[in-house]
């Protein structure tokens, strides 16, 4: 017999948003695109910035982890287009400088040092500033931002975006250590720093040793390193014909780059077969529209040159095998030769510590990675934190916010002498939505449309020039359009045992055939018995109390459109449509709830 | 009453029958009756029992006559051909477009008022004449449309909405049905689909007059303590008459009741139904039995409800009047015009 479902456990109805869910950052995703719909572009920046730190470069570059748990997937083709709706929140909002927390002028007499200006710490300083921390960032490159900065180039993120939402932070009085890389991190650790945080990323791209490697290097470039000379502009043009090795998303952004730096026959190649590319669909495509072949099964064998003067790299072609779930690549012993003026590697990158001594208290595994704790960020060195890509190696940007955030916390309370296991509980709320009889204050009536695609610059203009943004955003009415596609799924269905009178109206009208009336049994069996059984076990059901026929309520949450309609058809108000809040908590005291209607 | 149009969006492993459609496939548009009203659990038993019986809509006449009830066919079979009649009128309807067209299967929508106030003589006519039909009659005992008054269906230990007692006795329309001949006569209640689906299901397919009297909440007039026709006193006083198991003919007959337990009817088209058996008495083929049960069910306060009778060897109005098998508007001109020849021949018979 199951249990009535404990729905005042936060994480229940936290996982029935499966977007928000899925986000390192938990950001309030639904909430957002509401906002977005009803034209207040600047609260719904406010909600991801408090969320996410960097909404305008997010909604352009994010792994968006949230898309593919989208619940509309589960009934439609595509899922919303979370990331691009954050954008156009970041294109249309009016000045946010008002609504920024306020700096103490008096510190709290702590001194914290960032280590490696990118998301991560710049997140941690962001957490700290308003409660009086004194911050320093030190940073090997001219500005900070990280691999925003250097390694996604300027026509998929523009140079002004990342500005404006990294100088956000540094304008709060952030100590600027710029052009100055730490070579020792002993030296940090005897200056009178409270608390370290490592934020360096993984920036050591992997290479490539085969033969000619050596001899032709010359024209041999590390991709992420090319792409920060891109971006600081000690690089300005490439070969004709280059190509280019590896199937993440740092091929992607070579090639396209390459391309704009004079580039004509660029290409790039894949060891494994295309379906197993690392990069993400989307950028792929955008490779694929501006005219880049793909070369699946090409495994590189050597770089062929004369007298060191690189002329082309021969490859062998492989050929995968899948057994239970298991890919084989075997060489075929097929050779094929792409001739070429230069080869960019973006076949991984990786973190690396040579400038942290290894008797100053700090412990590293067998992998040579630092042991970092995994809720409180702490190394085994108590005043060293770690986050972002330097604990665990490479994520992305989103992942070293949610960092970013957890060590703040951590470094906030070892700071003031707490315990760092004494994390903050999440804000939650909930609220009913219901106006008037049939009435409800979120748009219930959802939109049928298909993905709308956002609109490009003109192809042969932004093949010339390396620095105009391909994608050109969501105007207002897309944004719009698009917003309509979310099914409000942190509007909750609330279920109250005695207020219903098992009259099956929520069960006729419910469209998507998740509500059910049955007598009680185990999970296992109930989940068989519905009328669609719910297989999907990632998804919850939820059950009642015992009702007056002695029977349950069961409703899968998996397929739920949020629609409202069991409530809208209920007699009684035993079902009503309420909000969900779920706000993470952060260092600093969140004020997302200002903005939350 | 929803506003909002029913999302397009279903489940993506809803089960599709034998002609390929899903269940959602046989809807209407959304019900703007009352929220929790019986009826719309009416509807959604029809839909349930057309797909169970994979049949194509279009091969499906809807008829109704005026009220809460009379509003339904609206909400199920988009596609099926239908006919908002007068009030009280639609067997009359149904008597016609049946006799017209006889391939089509007819299912009628009334309610109390319909049937046993302004319709009683209608629906008298219709079941003396055995007329092929499945008449569905969505019993809630109250005039809803109206706001409330006693219907001639509300019995007398009932109270309305404001406490005043009901002055008259109440009609039983199943008992009248089988007094008058009909041949299948069944009462559900719109709360208990288990039994209610296969209960349209095997009405749809007897070929003659196949009542069935649901008893159907009014959650607006009719649902409070003192009302013989809430969800609670129904579920509280209901008596079930016997399980159905309706077995239709492509489907292998294998019923779970041990030996004994059952009684299994072949109706004149070939199909089975099988009951579980409530007691040694109980033969829903004994019309005398069956009203004596009732009336003795009903003296105790009980609601009986199932199939409460069954004959499986009546003929239906087209085999009494032997009409064509051919229906009447597929007659060609050739069919129906003896042609010039033969006319003069007749009227040389009297010259």
């Amino acid at each position: 017999m199951m249990k009535p479902t404990d729905t005042k456990n936060p994480n229940y109805y936290h996982k029935v948003v499966d977007c928000q869910w899925a986000c390192p950052a938990h950001t309030p995703v639904p909430e957002y695109i509401r906002l977005i719909a009803q034209r207040k572009y600047t609260e719904a920046y406010m909600i991801n910035w408090e969320s996410n730190v960097f909404p305008g470069v997010l909604g352009r570059t994010c792994d968006r982890p949230c898309e593919p748990a989208c619940r509309r997937v589960r009934v439609d083709e595509e899922p919303v287009a979370i990331c691009r709706l954050k954008r156009a929140a970041a294109d249309n909002k009016s000045d946010v400088s008002g609504l920024l927390p306020e700096i103490p002028n008096q510190k709290n007499g702590k001194k914290i040092a960032m280590i490696g200006g990118g998301p991560a710490s710049l997140t941690v300083a962001r957490d700290l500033m308003p409660l009086g921390y004194d911050c320093t960032v030190y940073e090997k490159d001219p500005q900070a931002g990280g691999l925003m900065r250097t390694n996604i180039p300027s026509f998929r993120l523009p140079v002004g975006v990342i500005d404006e939402e990294v100088d956000r932070i540094l304008d709060f009085g952030v100590v600027k250590k710029f052009n100055q890389e730490v070579k020792s991190l002993k030296v940090i650790l005897d200056e009178d720093y409270d608390a370290i945080f490592v934020g360096t990323g993984a920036p050591k791209g992997k290479d490539l040793n085969v033969p000619g490697r050596h001899e032709a290097s010359d024209n041999i470039h590390v991709g992420i390193d090319w792409l920060t000379s891109v971006a600081f502009k000690h690089i300005d043009k490439i070969g004709q014909r280059v190509v280019v090795i590896g199937g993440g998303n740092t091929a992607m952004d070579c090639c396209r780059t390459s391309l704009r730096l004079g580039g004509k026959d660029v290409k790039v190649t894949v060891r494994s077969p295309k379906s197993d590319m690392k990069a993400s669909d989307w950028e792929i495509e955008e490779a694929e529209l501006e005219g880049i072949p793909i070369f699946d099964n090409h495994s590189p064998k050597e770089f062929i040159h004369e007298n060191g003067k690189l002329k082309g790299v021969l490859f062998e072609k492989m050929k995968a095998e899948y057994n239970d779930g298991k890919r084989t690549l075997t060489a075929t012993g097929e050779t094929v030769l792409f001739e070429c003026d230069d080869v960019l590697l973006a076949i991984g990158q990786e973190n690396a510590f040579p400038w942290i001594e290894r008797d100053i208290g700090i412990e590293f595994n067998q992998w040579e990675q630092p042991i970092v704790d995994k809720t409180t960020f702490q190394s085994t060195q108590p005043r060293v934190f770690f986050g972002g890509d330097a604990a665990w190696g490479p994520e992305n940007i989103i992942w070293a916010v949610a960092h970013g955030h957890q060590a703040a916390i951590s470094i906030d309370n070892f700071c003031q002498n707490k315990d760092l296991k004494d994390r903050p509980s999440p804000l939650t709320n909930l609220v009913s939505q219901k106006m008037g009889i049939h009435e409800w204050s979120y748009p219930n009536d959802i939109s049928n449309d298909d993905r709308f695609a956002v609109p490009h610059a003109d192809i042969e203009t932004s093949l010339t020039d390396l620095n105009l943004e391909v994608e050109l955003g969501y105007d207002e009415k897309l944004a719009f359009d698009e917003a309509q596609r979310c099914l409000n799924c942190d509007i909750q269905t609330v279920f109250t045992e005695n207020l219903c009178i098992e009259c099956d109206a929520c069960v006729d009208i419910c469209p998507i055939d998740c509500i059910n009336f049955t007598q009680n049994d185990t999970e296992e069996n109930l989940r068989k018995k519905l009328t669609v059984p719910a297989l999907n076990l990632t998804q919850d059901i939820l059950v009642s109390d015992s009702l007056k026929t002695g029977r349950v309520m069961v409703k899968d949450e998996d397929m739920c459109l949020h629609c409202g309609l069991c409530a809208e058809r209920c007699p009684t108000g035993a079902w009503d449509m309420q909000k969900f809040t779920y706000i993470e908590s952060h260092a600093k005291k969140s004020t997302i709830s200002e903005y939350v209607e | 009453m929803t506003f909002i149009k029913k999302p397009i969006f279903r489940h993506p492993s809803l089960p599709t029958n034998a002609i390929g459609l899903t269940y959602r496939d046989y809807e209407g548009v959304v019900s703007t009756l009352c929220a929790g009203c019986g009826h719309d659990s009416i509807t959604a038993s029809i839909i349930d029992a057309c797909f169970e019986l994979s049949l194509p809509a279009h091969k499906i006449a809807k008829l109704s006559g005026i009220g809460c009830s009379s509003k339904t066919p609206n909400y199920f079979l988009n596609n099926a051909h239908g006919f908002n009649s007068v009030h009280g009128r639609m067997p009359s309807v149904a008597t016609g477009a049946n006799l017209a067209n006889r391939d089509l299967t007819y299912i009628g929508v009334s309610g109390d008022g319909d049937t046993a106030s302004i319709g009683l003589g209608q629906y008298c006519h219709a079941i003396r004449r055995q007329l092929n039909l499945t008449y569905i009659v969505e019993n809630n005992g109250t005039y809803g449309l109206t706001k409330g008054q006693f219907s001639a269906t509300n019995d007398k230990n009932s109270k309305n909405k404001r406490g005043m007692d009901n002055p008259f006795g109440s009609i039983d329309l199943a008992v009248m049905a089988i007094e008058l001949g009909a041949g299948f006569v069944a009462r559900s209640f719109s709360g208990d689909k288990e039994q209610l689906v296969p209960l349209i299901k095997a009405a749809l397919d007897y070929d003659g007059f196949a009542l069935i009297d649901v008893i159907s909440p009014c959650v607006t007039f009719n649902n409070h303590g003192y009302s013989t026709k809430s969800y609670d006193y129904i579920r509280e006083h209901r008596s079930v008459f016997g399980d159905l198991d309706f077995v239709p003919e492509e489907e292998t007959i294998n019923t779970s009741y041990a030996e004994g337990e059952s009684i299994s009817l072949k109706l004149h088209n070939g199909r089975e139904i099988n009951f579980k058996k409530l007691g040694v008495d109980h033969d829903p083929t004994n019309q005398h039995k069956v009203i004596n049960i009732l009336r003795e069910n009903r003296a105790e306060g009980k609601v009986t409800t199932g199939l409460l009778y069954i004959d499986p060897n009546k003929s239906d109005l087209h085999q009494t009047l032997k009409t064509s098998n051919t229906p009447l508007n597929a007659l060609a001109m050739d069919d129906l015009c003896p042609g010039n020849d033969y006319i003069d021949n007749i009227n040389n018979l009297f010259r």
